[in-house]
């Protein structure tokens, strides 16, 4: 498991098995720390080249329409690597954004 | 419209001062005791237009970004924010969804979750002078000691 730290209360999660990586995302995603946690996680998928990447929100206490980028571009990302990307507990009071964003039409959201 | 109470903040328009600026405007609002779900739209909100004046307006530049919030009597919150960079060349355009000049890392939905969160949201921009986003969200007042 790599631990990274992305902002005074942002951590970020980096776990990697068989061919399933999963981000844990906790904090606050705004355009400040989703610079930060992309980084991290372009780099650990170029690296490990998995074939599912998981985004888990349960620790997501804020997020802003920088946190749509984040996933959009993650799809994008694993769409040119051949992959699939998933995401998974995202908190109820995340929904109305992650509804409004049309992410649910990606098939992504679990 | 009776303003009741009113703040006023500028700061350097860096990304790190984003959570700052939610964090101010909480602590403003937090005597009007508003629901979690109230707050948590007008922080969202706040925070789209902080951040289209940080990437948008300065395009990463040095600048200010200036923030007012007024409370009326009706309990209506009133945010102003400000930027002097570059301005906005269509704000019709600015406005639709998914529309954004900021690359693919950008998802072009600032100004839906603004209009989706808040009741009110107006927009003048001239380019060169800078953007002044101004929206508009009425609490719904609590009967004392009701819970939240």
């Amino acid at each position: 498991m790599d631990l990274i730290f992305t902002g005074c209360d942002n951590v970020l999660k980096i776990h990697n098995e068989k061919e399933t990586m999963t981000a844990f995302l906790s904090g606050e995603l705004d355009h400040h720390s989703c610079a930060v946690m992309r980084k991290a996680i372009d780099l650990k998928t170029e690296q490990e080249r998995p074939q599912v990447l998981v985004l888990d929100f349960s620790g997501v206490q804020f997020m802003d329409s920088s946190g749509i980028g984040l996933v959009m571009g993650r799809y994008r990302q694993m769409s040119l690597l051949g992959g699939k990307l998933s995401v998974v507990n995202v908190p109820s009071h995340l929904e109305k954004i992650m509804r409004l964003s049309g992410l649910g039409t990606l098939g992504v959201m679990k | 419209m009776n303003i009741v109470n009113e703040m006023k903040l500028q700061f350097c328009a860096k990304s790190l001062n984003e959570g700052f600026a939610r964090g101010a405007i909480s602590a403003f609002l937090m005597h009007l005791d508003p629901t979690v779900s109230e707050l948590a739209e007008i922080k969202t909100a706040l925070s789209e237009a902080v951040t289209n004046a940080i990437i948008h307006g300065y395009k990463g530049e040095d600048g200010t970004v200036y923030i007012e919030a007024r409370v009326t009597d009706k309990n209506k919150v009133i945010l102003k924010i400000r930027d002097k960079g570059a301005g906005i060349e269509n704000v019709e355009d600015a406005m639709e969804p998914l529309f954004t000049t900021g690359g693919s890392e950008q998802a072009g939905l600032g100004f839906t979750v603004m209009q989706s969160f808040m009741d009110k949201v107006s927009v003048r921009s001239q380019q060169g002078k800078g953007t002044v986003v101004t929206m508009e969200k009425s609490l719904v007042k609590r009967r004392k000691n009701e819970k939240p």
